[in-house]
């Protein structure tokens, strides 16, 4: 499972062009990758991109997943099943949907179709992680908060959703990372100034490579080794509680 | 409450799935977009020899990888449902550390391993097991790892959630009144971790037709993929309509296998997606 990810690492480093040749040490590539302003760009994008659609789909996968838990509506399994698609069914069809459906609409490619359709993907996540744990909880809490005279907005935002931060937060921390590495959506809606990072690999890794790209993978990777440890520091905080 | 997530739901999802639908019966114009002559044309075209080839071939593809994946990914998945619970956290971190790296960049580490002269060619060259380098980049077992690197993770998520849920002592209790070890296996075991293999079975399934740049990059133009053909198809000839049909095919083919799922299992959703 490493030794992809190791070679990258270590071919960063590497002096020569020509990445079959080892030809010493050296940082000349991450220095390069510093001075590449279109990468930084791309990098921006991303993040934007990543931090709209899963802030968008904790609210709206958050609320759907509260108000199914209580609400009783004919065609509720329906929408929530089609709500779920988006995860279920082959990426590139997704794709392809979100590209015929915004030129049909004429919705201009760029930025917002990007947070459209990752949006829609991301919804999934934070529902599911939240209706699940809405089953394992207590109703009787809520309950006697409103028996107590909360109304129900405030029992919503002093009981039910204390409890159910973690999911969010693990919801959109999941939503964050499929969006920060999603190609074949975003190949399909991107527009022509809205590169995100993994398109511009993409694009590279098919037309041939610099060791710049090794330097950007190993610096991502180290932020994913980042994420991981902090969502699995998260994790034993809460079992402390 | 529920009311964002149906808006949303029913726009951006329900509504582009129907479009799709609605496209794929859609004529194609001379020129650039569609007309709105009503055709069977798109489908009948699925069956013309070129393109059918290209559905045969993506479902051997991915059944190879699903098959490897579940020898690979069942037993691991299994064994770690038995490990202390301090290992299980370790193991399932360092599965996850791959597993939330973009995979492109793990995309790149097999470009590194398997080009000619690569780290793969030199190996077996030093050890002389073979004279010329291999050049297994833009070959067709080149894609085959590539899909299973990308898609292992998921059926061992699979199993192990549902391995782990496992009461143990069923198993004990076959081998106390006799079983053999193999028949307590396929008797117990394997039928309480169905749910999980099944689910990882899907999961691995489903995307490894539709993951064109895996195909792309370590297969080059070789290997052809419904996947990379709905792009070309969309990007390049601009047919849309027939890009349609081909996405309904797949969506339908991706919804029989989750419908069988649920039939089998008894469970609404996927084991180990979250």
């Amino acid at each position: 499972m490493y030794v992809p990810i190791v070679l990258v690492i270590i071919y960063s480093f590497n002096e020569s062009k020509i990445s079959s040749v080892w030809d010493g040490f050296s940082l000349k590539w991450y220095v390069d990758l510093f001075k590449d302003e279109s990468m930084f760009e791309a990098l921006l994008n991303s993040i934007v991109l990543g931090l709209s659609s899963s802030f968008a789909a904790a609210i709206i996968g958050t609320l759907g997943a509260v108000g199914s838990s209580k609400v009783e509506l004919k065609g509720k399994g329906i929408v929530e099943y089609i709500s779920t698609l988006p995860i279920m069914i082959p990426e590139i069809i997704l794709g392809m949907v979100f590209m015929a459906f915004f030129s049909l609409i004429g919705l201009p490619f760029g930025m917002t179709t990007l947070i459209i359709a990752h949006t829609a993907f991301c919804i999934p996540y934070v529902f599911m992680m939240v209706k699940a744990r809405l089953v394992g909880m207590d109703k009787s809490l809520e309950e006697a908060a409103q028996d107590l005279g909360a109304s129900k907005v405030r029992a919503f935002f002093d009981i039910i959703l204390p409890l159910i931060i973690p999911a969010i937060a693990s919801g959109m921390l999941l939503s964050f990372a499929m969006s920060f590495d999603d190609v074949i959506i975003s190949v399909f809606v991107t527009g022509v100034n809205s590169n995100t990072l993994p398109l511009k690999i993409y694009s590279q890794l098919k037309t041939g490579v610099t060791p710049k790209i090794n330097a950007l993978c190993t610096l991502m990777f180290f932020v994913t080794v980042l994420i991981c440890s902090l969502s699995a520091l998260l994790g034993r905080e809460k079992k402390k509680q | 409450m529920l009311l964002p997530l149906f808006i949303f739901t029913i726009v951006f999802v329900l509504g582009p799935l129907v479009y799709m639908v609605v496209l794929s019966f859609l004529q194609r114009a001379e020129t650039w977009g569609v007309t709105n002559e009503f055709t069977f044309k798109n489908y009948l075209n699925i069956l013309e020899p070129v393109y059918l080839s290209t559905f045969v071939e993506s479902f051997k593809l991915a059944i190879i990888s699903t098959v490897l994946i579940i020898l690979i990914g069942y037993p691991f998945g299994y064994f770690m449902a038995k490990l202390t619970a301090k290992w299980k956290k370790r193991t399932m971190m360092l599965l996850m550390i791959p597993f939330w790296t973009s995979s492109l960049i793990r995309l790149y580490g097999w470009i590194i391993i398997f080009r000619a002269n690569g780290v793969l060619d030199k190996i077996l060259m030093a050890l002389g097991i073979t004279e010329e380098p291999l050049k297994v980049l833009y070959t067709y077992p080149a894609v085959v790892v590539g899909m299973i690197y990308a898609l292992l993770p998921f059926m061992i998520f699979a199993v192990y959630s549902s391995a782990e849920k496992m009461d143990w002592s069923l198993v004990e209790a076959a081998r106390d009144l006799g079983a053999s070890r193999m028949r307590a296996f396929l008797t117990v075991t394997l039928k309480m971790t169905l749910p999980g293999l099944l689910s990882g079975i899907i999961l691995t399934f489903v995307p490894s037709m539709g993951l064109f740049f895996i195909a792309d990059i370590l297969g080059g133009n070789k290997v052809v993929l419904v996947g990379s053909l709905i792009q070309d198809q969309l990007m390049k000839a601009h047919n849309w309509p027939f890009a349609a049909a081909l996405a309904v095919v797949l969506t339908v083919i991706t919804s029989v296998m989750i419908a069988l799922y649920r039939k089998i299992s008894g469970v609404k959703e996927l084991e180990g997606i979250v």
